[in-house]
């Protein structure tokens, strides 16, 4: 291979290859629903384009060194409040460095919460607007007869029929 | 758009702006000191975000009522009936079978969901939608009148109603303990355990909430969208 590409590719593809997948997506969405004729292709093109949108996001959440976002020591909770209360009345010496450890969040290690939590609102919000949308081309088919474009522009013009 | 992208940090980059920002730090280093509940998604998705929450639940809510109004078709109600007869006997008998014996599990599963979503993965959302699919593969199964007869339409209306009372309530009743809305601390004098746990509880009702509604408006929407608003047979 040549060697500007194969640099190009190391330099520019290889780490952010989220953000081209998601600029390609967006664009096979965008390209549905501006040329595509059929009201039901535009709408495919939609999701498509949201899909992209969330990949965005939740990529950008991505850590290398960390896991979920829930924090995994909640189940020694109690004996934790026992450590505290014992280290403030008498010496702080006795606590041994692993509980000084899990009382402390390294946020490393939990991937960012807050995309995730965005894209769930998105997720919710792109099912209202589909279901919604099928619903108003649903009854677009009843009145009309068909969902592509022109023909309806066709059946609206005055004096058509 | 793609020449762009060479200025967007690293894919996996944890000193990127994003994982850097003072919000996202907040979130993951305060979520159990203040609120005990280790599942930081819910955490900021019920109480530090929660109107955001609540008008996302509103907004299912306006589209559910959007698809009733845009498609129901309250004409001919003794037709249906008679259709209903007829046409709607749902899958075959290795459909009904399998169904029959999934079913449970699916929606005590997706109760877990709504109940331990602030402990683990889940949520009212998700769980509410796991609770919605399982009634719309009840009716894919046994045909839409069976699912009609046990989540009738007035029933779906009244669940995602309440789903939004119980989410708006929560928050009002957070006013008249005098805190401002959806402050959760307030509630500590009604709730076990001090005001950090009434806010692990009060996500908790709120989720419980949350999947009302978006149980109530999966089917709905199910329901109506495969019958073009006639209600009378499924697929």
């Amino acid at each position: 291979m040549d060697p500007i590409i194969a640099t190009f590719i190391e330099d520019n593809i290889v780490p952010k290859f989220n953000y081209w997948i998601y600029v390609i997506l967006m664009m096979i969405g965008l390209y549905a629903m501006i040329t595509k004729n059929n009201l039901m292709k535009k709408l495919i093109g939609m999701a498509i384009f949201q899909t992209a949108i969330i990949l965005f996001y939740v990529s950008i959440g991505v850590k290398d060194t960390a896991g979920i976002p829930i924090i995994s020591h909640h189940g020694s909770e109690h004996h934790q409040g026992a450590t505290v209360h014992s280290e403030s009345g008498s010496s702080s010496e006795e606590v041994s460095p692993v509980k000084v450890k899990n009382n402390t969040i390294d946020k490393d290690k939990y991937a960012n919460p807050l995309p995730h939590v965005l894209m769930l609102t998105a997720i919710v919000v792109g099912v209202s607007t589909l279901g919604l949308a099928l619903a108003i081309s649903q009854k677009i088919f009843k009145s009309f007869g068909t969902l592509e474009e022109d023909e309806i522009l066709n059946k609206l013009r005055p004096g058509s029929q | 758009m793609l020449s762009a992208t060479k200025d967007f940090p690293d894919w996996r980059d944890k000193d990127s702006p994003a994982n850097e920002g003072t919000v996202s730090s907040f979130y993951i280093e305060k979520t159990e000191d203040l609120t005990k509940v280790p599942n930081m998604v819910t955490a900021v998705l019920a109480d530090f975000r929660g109107y955001d929450t609540m008008f996302e639940t509103i907004v299912i809510f306006i589209a559910g009522i959007g698809i009733i109004a845009v498609l129901r078709n309250f004409d001919e109600p003794h037709s249906s009936s008679i259709q209903r007869e007829n046409n709607d006997e749902g899958g075959g008998l290795l459909a009904r079978f399998t169904c029959s014996l999934i079913l449970p599990f699916i929606q005590i599963f997706s109760l877990y969901v709504v109940a331990h979503g602030h402990h683990s993965p889940g949520g009212g959302f998700q769980g509410g939608v796991m609770l919605g699919a399982s009634y719309i593969l009840l009716a894919l199964a046994f045909g839409l009148s069976k699912a009609k007869e046990r989540f009738s339409e007035r029933r779906t209306m009244i669940f995602a109603a309440v789903g939004i009372f119980i989410y708006v309530g929560w928050g009002v009743l957070c006013l008249l303990f005098g805190e401002e809305f959806l402050d959760y601390s307030a509630l500590n004098s009604i709730l076990p355990g001090d005001a950090k746990m009434a806010r692990s509880y009060s996500m908790l009702m709120v989720e419980i909430g949350v999947a009302f509604t978006v149980t109530a408006i999966m089917f709905s929407m199910y329901s109506n969208l495969s019958t073009r608003g006639r209600l009378s047979k499924g697929l």
